[in-house]
């Protein structure tokens, strides 16, 4: 119960959120900040308390085998421990940089809701449950992308991450659903414990595509990159929190959560190596030509979300201890300098490293914090990050898998631009002279300094003493991952040793080019500008739109064209289309036709009927065409009075000569002469007609010569007199046996009446200013 | 007293029918009379759901000829679950009525022709008699059209013409369909055809007949290729109006598919089965296409319908147990969640003066009200968890998966995407962006009129019955699922309705 509590805890803070800011304007955010700082110490107690793993869980849907149930194991704690702690200095921090917004409420209101999504994400148990989530911490998204709604370029870039995002949930939702069937089972843990289940299931490879999908759009994965740096027109709290230390590596946590039961295979390492090793590269990279702040650690952040997701695929137990290492290091300096580069946004007034410089003087403390986040991004000692980079190394040397030096070349090439990011980040503008900020700066209010100087203290602490984080941390989370039992130890110094050889070539490598970058600029810009506008996937992804546009807008056209006679022909045509298909699959109809049995009376009734109709539709004038319709009806009547029916064929006659003199009256307001359709649709019409008409002779001709059995009209004329007293069968018939099909008749006429008199009479005088 | 539960929801709206007929001329009398209807009505529709909920099927042969001579009436679950939600839906309307309809509509009828529309959505719930079914769709019709076409806008009639038209059309085929089965099996109490239909030597026949209903229901739900007459006439009347349609008119037509596929035609299932997955498909597909390509708040809204109506006949093409379930809670909460939107988007028309996109603006800034509705009820549609509409699309997919019809699965849930597409086009454009002009100087005083909260009442309703369908859907399923056995084996049905032990 109390799980429920701390996990959906976020959910109640975002309910009430939006009236504390209203009473108590920003200082609302530090008081909201408790209810983090109260799941964080929830999540402690876990980690220090007796179990191991803490779950609870309710039947939600039984028919469908979905409960709502969390389970908060090693791996859950690590994610919960970081959502609630940053999140708690992200609310803090958030009541500096958007104090006196008029939408701070708002803006609570969805990152603290967000913050439930990720806790409860990260803690479920159940398929469907971590689904809801899921979506839910993509929704929250596009809110707080889109917080600036007032501008097109921030609905934009959120609706394009939730297209993404989205999109790929779905993929992800038929993986689950497959998976479930798959496994038998919706809970994670009896999947997981369920060992080669998965695996050795005929579904196993869509099962694993599909997830992928899902990981692949949600962080960010080569070719789902671009949604990211995009998403940057979100205010940066929001960046600072969702797009670097905790949404997007939910795509990282579905892997590692499904690694048990997934993992291991040929294909799960193949296609998670490679898309996580071309994500590493890619962001690295795409850093290099960079100005804006924001976007180059966006880029540092698609860079290292490759890296979790490729060593994954590596899949060993070193890999999967470098993964949660460098996962935890990476949470606590990337978040760190997202809220360094909004300071500086705040005080300075831009992002652009081009017009910043020796802010050191200005802002010392945020210059600390950049300094001490650059190192951790470039791989520096004695930083956290450099431990989790030579576990990184560790594995992909010792890698089995075929292509190892393929890992190691990405690593060997992405490492050094990551150090020239870093260097561009810290050095150039808190360090070196030039550039005119638009505002004077100063240094930040505290409250947007503690948060990240606290984050930076990690990396150094957990730098010098890994052995703080790594028993209740680190090692449990690396166990749930791998799914099985191993020990985890960390040291700064590992001794000489290969992996150290490679990590000082980096550096220096890296501090080279950082030298040379504005060669390095000028030799790759002209080719990435040309790539990037011609087949980069923010082209693939306007042309999406592009296509949707155009493709629905010509659909449309064709389909919905308004025309009515073609409507009326697409209707006909479907009755015949389906009615053939029918008949064919199965070989035709019986039909059987007897014409010696036909009276020359019968031949002479068809004729008639059969005439009238013809002239109908050749006639040139409207006179002539009801003419024609009378005479079908006085067919149809006499044709009623042979098959001795003589109440039906009256009230046909009646109604027909009603119906001629009723169109006679009408046609005296009609203008002009009748309308002619052209050659090719009479054609066409006539074909249609003529299908239609053989169908449904067909038909009939079918249903006659089948046996037929007793039918209900011989009870009619039994009991017409006998129980209910007529004598006329017919009579009875409405009035009685069926009466409730004539009092619907009766209602029909009364309405048709009604509606006849209110079409006539009333018309609405204006249109336009119609209440709605 | 299973007689009365069967009998009333017919007359209840035919007496306060003509009761508003002697009122015509006291628009507020008609409209409290119609609520009081929809009230009654929600009432018979729960006591119903109380007397069927133990999978019993009630039956009563009116005027008291036996089964099949007479008409009978019949509930089981699935119609009872309907009678209830199309009750709902019209109460709901009828609220909004109150608070839209002016004096002249009201003076032409409008109140009794909708008391009249629901008594033929009734009637065809609860029938169990083919060419009965058939007469309660005239009524429907009938009714349907002059709502549609009353007010005698140049747009109203074009699109009244269309409807009408294409409908009479269908309901031509609909006929046709009952005289070939009745020439079959002699019969046209639906479950003594069960019976015989089985019987008929030749299967081929009955199939190929059964495509005559397909295409009759199918315009009547308005499914891929014979949907044109909704996007053509649903923007044009009053918000109440199109919002009562939405609920209603192509739920009948689905429930009438559900019906005689599971029950009539039940037999020969392969062929069928083929073509409602392409139909689904392709109704899926172009409904979503169609509303995205639109710019008007009713008209994205009315393309959609199309597009959902395709989820329900994926749902029946699967004739599995879960496939029905899924399907009527599809029918469900697309019901609550489109006529919802639809009264958001007079909402919307109230506060800002259009339906075009482009002229709408701001609504995120300045009625947080409507801004959370609209979410509640669009999200939903786009089938966000926990919301209703993600459990649907959650069942479908379960249910096409365990059937193994990946592709149909593999369609809808790329489709759910574009529905989420133009759903934030809305968003984006009447919510989120700027109103493009100076607001409406009297737009706080209309936001705080006492007709706006009459107005804002159904969609509160819709928006929270959303969210509940979520939240419980545990207890909902649970429900569908024996309302899906029922459906996927009629022997209770037919046992029900023709006397003697199910087999």
């Amino acid at each position: 119960m109390d799980i429920a509590l701390a996990v959906l805890g976020g959910f109640a803070a975002a309910a009430v959120a939006p009236l504390v800011v209203a009473r108590a304007g920003h200082y609302g955010g530090y008081l909201l900040a408790l209810v983090p700082l109260a799941v964080f110490a929830f999540y402690l107690s876990l980690a220090f308390g007796a179990d191991d793993v803490a779950a609870v869980s309710w039947t939600w849907i039984d028919a469908l085998g979905v409960d709502f149930s969390f389970r908060i194991d090693g791996l859950s704690r690590l994610f919960g421990l970081l959502i609630s702690g940053i999140g708690a200095i992200i609310v803090v921090y958030a009541a500096g940089y958007l104090k006196g917004d008029p939408k701070l409420g708002r803006f609570y209101l969805f990152l603290l809701s967000f913050m439930g999504a990720m806790l409860g994400l990260t803690a479920a148990d159940n398929l469907v449950t971590l689904f809801v989530f899921w979506e839910l911490t993509s929704v929250t998204s596009y809110m707080l992308i889109g917080y600036k709604h007032e501008y097109q370029a921030s609905r934009d870039a959120a609706l394009q991450a939730l297209l993404v995002t989205a999109g790929g949930g779905l993929a992800m939702l038929a993986g689950l659903v497959l998976l479930g069937i798959a496994a038998d089972t919706q809970s994670i843990a009896e999947i997981n414990a369920a060992g080669d289940v998965v695996r050795d299931h005929h579904l196993y490879v869509p099962i694993l595509v599909l997830l992928l999908i899902g990981a692949a759009t949600k962080s960010a994965q080569f070719p789902f990159h671009f949604w990211l740096p995009g998403a940057m027109e979100a205010p940066t709290p929001v960046s600072a929190y969702l797009h670097s230390a905790t949404m997007v590596k939910a795509g990282v946590f579905l892997l590692a959560r499904v690694n048990p039961s997934l993992g291991g295979t040929t294909e799960w390492t193949a296609a998670l190596s490679i898309a996580g090793g071309a994500t590493m590269l890619l962001g690295a990279y795409l850093a290099l030509n960079q100005y804006d702040l924001k976007r180059i650690l966006a880029y540092t952040t698609l860079s290292a979300l490759g890296t979790l997701v490729m060593l994954l695929g590596v899949g060993t137990e070193l890999a999967l201890k470098g993964m949660v290492t460098f996962l935890l290091a990476h949470a606590l300096y990337k978040g760190a300098l997202f809220m360094m580069a909004g300071a500086v946004d705040h005080e300075a007034g831009t992002r652009d490293v081009r017009h910043l410089g020796k802010l050191a003087r200005a802002m010392p403390i945020t210059a600390a914090v950049a300094v001490i986040g650059a190192l951790s991004l470039g791989g520096f000692p004695p930083l956290f990050s450099f431990i989790g980079k030579e576990v990184l190394l560790e594995a992909t040397l010792e890698n089995e898998w075929g292509a190892f030096w393929l890992l190691l070349a990405v690593v060997a090439v992405s490492s050094p631009l990551l150090v020239v990011a870093a260097g561009v980040i810290a050095i150039r503008p808190f360090f070196q002279a030039g550039g005119e900020p638009p505002k004077h700066p100063h240094e930040a209010p505290p409250s947007m300094w503690a948060g990240p100087g606290i984050l930076a203290l990690g990396s150094v602490v957990l730098g010098l003493a890994p052995v703080l984080g790594q028993g209740w941390l680190i090692e449990p989370a690396a166990q749930a991952v791998a799914g099985e039992e191993f020990e985890v130890r960390l040291a700064l110094w590992h001794g000489f040793n290969l992996p150290l050889a490679v990590s000082a070539m980096t550096i220096a490598a890296g501090i080279v080019a950082y030298l040379f970058r504005e060669q390095l600029r000028a030799l790759t810009w002209p080719v990435e500008s040309r790539v990037a506008g011609t087949v980069g996937p923010t082209r693939g992804y306007e042309g999406f739109l592009v296509g949707i546009k155009r493709g629905s807008a010509w659909q449309t056209r064709k389909l919905q064209h308004g025309r009515l006679r073609r409507y009326v022909a697409t209707t006909a045509l479907a009755t015949v289309g389906l009615v053939a298909l029918a008949a064919f699959t199965n070989g035709g109809v019986p039909l059987a036709f007897d014409v010696g049995g036909v009276h020359f009376y019968e031949w002479f009734l068809g004729a008639l009927v059969l005439g009238g109709g013809v002239l109908t539709a050749v006639a040139r004038n409207r006179f002539f065409a009801v003419t024609a319709v009378g005479v079908v009806g006085v067919g149809v009547a006499l044709i009623f009075l042979v098959f001795s029916a003589p109440d039906l064929a009256m009230t046909q006659l009646l109604v027909d000569v009603l119906t001629v003199i009723l169109f006679v009256l009408v046609f005296y307001h009609l203008p002009g002469p009748m309308l002619q359709a052209r050659r090719g649709v009479l054609v066409r019409d006539a074909a249609l007609s003529l299908a239609v008409g053989a169908t449904m002779t067909l038909l009939v001709l079918g249903v006659v010569h089948a046996d037929r059995p007793t039918d209900v009209s011989e009870f009619y004329a039994a009991a017409a007199y006998a129980e209910a007293f007529g004598r006329n069968v017919v009579n009875v018939i409405l009035v009685d046996f069926r009466i409730l099909d004539t009092l619907g008749e009766v209602v029909v006429l009364g309405a048709a009446a009604l509606g006849a008199y209110a079409l006539l009479k009333y018309r609405a005088r204006d249109p336009e200013g119609d209440e709605q | 007293m299973d007689d009365a539960l069967l009998i009333l929801p017919m007359l209840v709206p035919l007496l306060f029918a003509c009761l508003a007929i002697a009122v015509l001329r006291w628009r507020h009398v008609q409209a409290a009379l119609t609520i009081l209807n929809a009230a009654i009505l929600i009432g018979l529709g729960i006591a119903l759901m109380v007397v069927v909920w133990d999978e019993r099927v009630i039956v009563t042969q009116v005027a008291d000829w036996p089964a099949p001579f007479g008409i009978t009436l019949v509930a089981d679950l699935f119609s009872a679950i309907m009678v209830l939600l199309a009750a709902i839906v019209g109460f709901s309307a009828a609220i909004y009525s109150a608070a839209t309809i002016d004096d002249r509509r009201a003076l032409y009828g409008y109140y009794p022709l909708f008391n009249i529309l629901l008594m033929g959505v009734m009637g065809a719930f609860l029938t169990g008699d083919l060419f009965n079914l058939y007469v309660w769709f005239e009524v429907l019709l009938i009714s349907s059209f002059v709502l549609l076409g009353l007010g005698g806008t140049r747009a109203q009639m074009e699109g009244a013409i269309k409807y009408v038209v294409l409908n009479l059309l269908s309901s031509i085929i609909f006929l046709t369909g009952v005289g070939l089965v009745y020439g079959m099996a002699g019969t046209l109490n639906m479950a003594d055809l069960a019976v015989r239909l089985r019987d008929v030597e030749d299967e081929g026949l009955v199939l190929v007949v059964s495509m005559l209903f397909l295409v009759a229901f199918g315009v009547k739900a308005a499914v891929f290729p014979v949907f044109s007459w909704l996007p053509a006439s649903y923007h044009t009347p009053p918000v109440a109006v199109s919002a009562l349609f939405a609920g209603l008119l192509t739920k009948v037509g689905v429930y009438a598919l559900i019906r005689v596929f599971s029950l009539l035609f039940a037999e020969d299932q392969a062929h069928v089965q083929d073509v409602l997955i392409w139909v689904a498909g392709f109704t899926m597909v172009t409904g979503v296409l169609g509303a995205a390509a639109q710019n008007e708040f009713r008209r994205i809204l009315s393309f959609h319908i199309v597009s959902q109506i395709g989820y329900m006949v994926m749902g029946l093409a699967f004739f599995t147990p879960l496939g029905y379930a899924a399907a009527i809670y599809f029918v469900a909460h697309n019901m609550f969640a489109k006529t919802g939107l639809f009264i958001v988007s007079g909402l919307s028309h109230r506060l800002l003066g259009s339906f075009e996109l482009k002229k709408l603006g701001g609504l995120a800034k300045h009625s947080p009200e409507v801004t959370l509705l609209f979410f509640l009820c669009a999200f939903s549609l786009a089938g966000l968890p926990p919301l209703a509409g993600f459990f649907g699309k959650f069942a479908l997919a379960r249910a096409g998966f365990e059937a193994e019809h990946y592709i149909i699965v593999g369609v809808s849930l790329a489709v759910g995407l574009f529905t989420m597409y133009s759903m934030t086009k809305i968003w984006a454009e009447a919510f989120w962006k700027p109103y493009p002009a100076e607001l409406p100087g009297d737009f706080q005083v209309r936001r705080r009129q006492p007709g706006m909260l009459v107005m804002t009442i159904p969609a509160v309703i819709f928006a929270a019955l959303g969210v509940a369908m979520g939240v419980a859907a545990g207890p909902v399923f649970e429900l569908l699922e024996r309302a899906g056995e029922q459906l996927a084996d009629p022997s209770g049905y037919i046992a029900a309705v023709l006397g003697g032990e199910p087999e």
